[in-house]
């Protein structure tokens, strides 16, 4: 079995190999970010990557890691982004202080759905994150006079920025995606952070068996309850680069329909793999990008291609590329 | 070493209408091997379960080192010193065996902590490999544990158990669905075991049973039907009549 050989790669990663520049999981991530405006068709593209990576990283550690199928990423992300527009736009907060704030913000956000939904289990897990994350669309589609409701958020431009005294215009898309990079490379030191943990093999132990992690002496319910807060942090950071990135919310990143694409990227690239999201978010942003140039109804096509990867390649593009060239669960 | 270690008092359990347990009132001493017996149905696991914390009592008090355990969750038991293994092998199956055990290791120390890399948590690494090279595990560290033969994985849930240190060690057949072989090693391993721990064994053969204990305990339809030393129970009238008579006992 190859994976058996990989397992020991992790206990002792040889040097100079395949596995050790894997190990160096964060650094590689960022080399390859570095490079990718040139390597996409466009700059924007890039950025939604950037974005979405985020995103869908924050939602892997609770769908790929700890094994909960949440339907209600997107309140975490369009909490991000409100929050970020808002305390610019309404309260005149400077940008890089927003952005903290915002993620602040989310996280209680994440620890009010959490304290509930946590408590159940299997579908009603799902049905109950899918709930409360409409309950949020809805409250930010009402609440018209902070959020612009149906319009989305408007009017919090952040056009230039001042990094270390040297005046930067944000409006370039260089600049921007490199300023965004650097949000980006602080989630997946975080995450990356997370999973090399303790904590982090607590989470994979409730995935494997739930009533043995409780046997062991964890407290399951707690357990799920960071970790959902985490994840909910890690996504909202994303939300944050989207608002900066656009200048306006969009009313539809809370939609139900944000979440599942949040869980179709992550399939389509692999779960519990650290370069899955990334993966997943580029390749579905590419489809839709390379689709949608030739049909309106790229959506039907892009569906057609996530079924097969249900179908045929249930650990993505990610863990298949990774069982193929022999590094199997090294770095899952 | 002597002195009471835990006691269970009038100890029953309902569901529905169904008695499971009624009035069981037990201690058990540091420091031995003691098994419990009973035909399918006597409330052997049930009362395994309570002893656990994966059940509250419908009556009773537990008490161990002379706390009282009622209402502490499951999780809070393993703190206090009880560790259990399960009679359907209950372990990680997609983690490898080294990990699984070192996730137990850590459960008491460090659960919570999301900044220290666990690979360097060398105190913990080397705790689960002991409790490994214990149950004659440690040449498949690396290895997944769904790979594991069923004995193996029978015998890492008892690692898993272990690695806690803890001062009451419950083991719910550990030789079930084993052949000869593996039981023949098992065995062995719960008589390493019992010199140096208090073990509750919960096991279905007989002859087995007999030769590892200290002192047995017979529950038949929920009730303690005998408590003694292994000769007084193979020779006591009760028990021959509901349980060794029936040739399924020896399942």
């Amino acid at each position: 079995m190859t994976s058996l050989s990989s397992c020991e790669a992790v206990a002792e990663p040889s040097p100079g190999g395949l596995g050790w520049l894997l190990e160096q999981r964060v650094l590689l991530s960022i080399a390859v970010l570095a490079v990718l405006p040139w390597l996409l068709p466009s700059q924007a593209l890039a950025v939604n990557v950037l974005i979405y990576g985020v995103v869908v990283m924050g939602y892997n550690l609770l769908f790929g890691y700890t094994g909960l199928l949440s339907f209600g990423q997107a309140a975490f992300f369009g909490a991000g982004a409100y929050f970020t527009g808002i305390a610019i736009g309404r309260y005149g907060v400077p940008w890089f202080a927003a952005v903290p704030i915002a993620v602040g913000l989310s996280t209680c956000l994440a620890a009010a759905i959490g304290i509930v939904s946590t408590r159940t289990r299997g579908i009603y897990f799902s049905m109950v994150t899918l709930a409360l994350a409409q309950l949020v669309y809805y409250v930010a589609l009402q609440a018209s006079s902070f959020t612009g409701g149906e319009n989305g958020l408007r009017g919090f431009t952040v056009d230039r920025i001042s990094l270390f005294g040297l005046p930067v215009n944000f409006l370039d898309p260089v600049n921007k995606y490199y300023v965004l990079m650097v949000f980006a490379a602080l989630a997946m030191w975080f995450q990356s952070r997370i999973l090399n943990s303790p904590f982090g093999a607590v989470i994979e132990a409730i995935r494997e068996n739930e009533q043995r992690a409780r046997a062991c002496g964890y407290d399951v319910e707690r357990s799920k309850l960071i970790v959902f807060m985490l994840s909910g942090a890690i996504s909202s950071l994303g939300g944050c680069m989207l608002a900066l990135h656009l200048s306006i919310v969009p009313l539809d990143i809370l939609h139900y329909q944000t979440s599942g694409m949040i869980v179709m990227m992550v399939l389509l690239g692999g779960a519990r793999s650290f370069f899955g999201p990334f993966v997943g978010a580029a390749s579905f942003l590419i489809l839709e990008d390379v689709i949608s140039l030739w049909t309106p109804h790229w959506q039907i096509f892009v569906g057609a291609i996530f079924v097969l990867f249900v179908l045929f390649l249930p650990k993505g593009i990610w863990g298949t590329l990774a069982d193929v060239v022999g590094i199997g669960k090294a770095r899952q | 070493m002597s002195g009471e270690l835990l006691r269970a008092e009038g100890i029953g359990k309902r569901f529905g209408g169904f008695v499971a347990l009624e009035g069981i009132t037990v201690s058990f001493a540091a420091g031995q091997l003691t098994s419990i017996i009973g035909p399918n149905g006597a409330g052997k696991s049930t009362f395994f379960n309570i002893l656990s914390g994966a059940l509250p009592p419908t009556s009773g008090k537990l008490h161990f080192r002379g706390r009282e355990l009622n209402g502490l969750p499951q999780h809070r038991f393993v703190h206090q010193g009880i560790s259990r293994s399960y009679q359907i092998t209950n372990i990680f199956p997609d983690l490898s065996v080294h990990e699984n055990v070192r996730v137990a290791a850590q459960a008491l120390t460090v659960s919570y902590d999301i900044w220290r890399n666990r690979a360097r948590l060398t105190e913990l690494n080397a705790r689960a490999d002991a409790a490994l090279d214990a149950v004659g595990l440690l040449g498949k560290r690396a290895e997944l544990a769904k790979f594991l033969s069923h004995g193996q994985q029978r015998a890492l849930e008892i690692a898993i158990a272990l690695v806690s240190e803890p001062e009451l060690l419950l083991l719910d057949e550990p030789t079930a669905g084993m052949g000869p072989e593996e039981t023949k090693d098992m065995v062995a391993l719960l008589e390493r075991l019992a010199d140096k721990r208090t073990v509750l064994l919960v096991e279905h053969k007989m002859k087995m049973v007999l030769g590892l204990s200290k002192r047995v305990v017979v529950l038949h339809h929920g009730r303690l039907l005998a408590d003694g030393a292994p000769d007084e129970i193979r020779s006591n009238p009760e028990v021959r009549r509901v349980y060794l008579g029936q040739s399924e006992g020896y399942g």
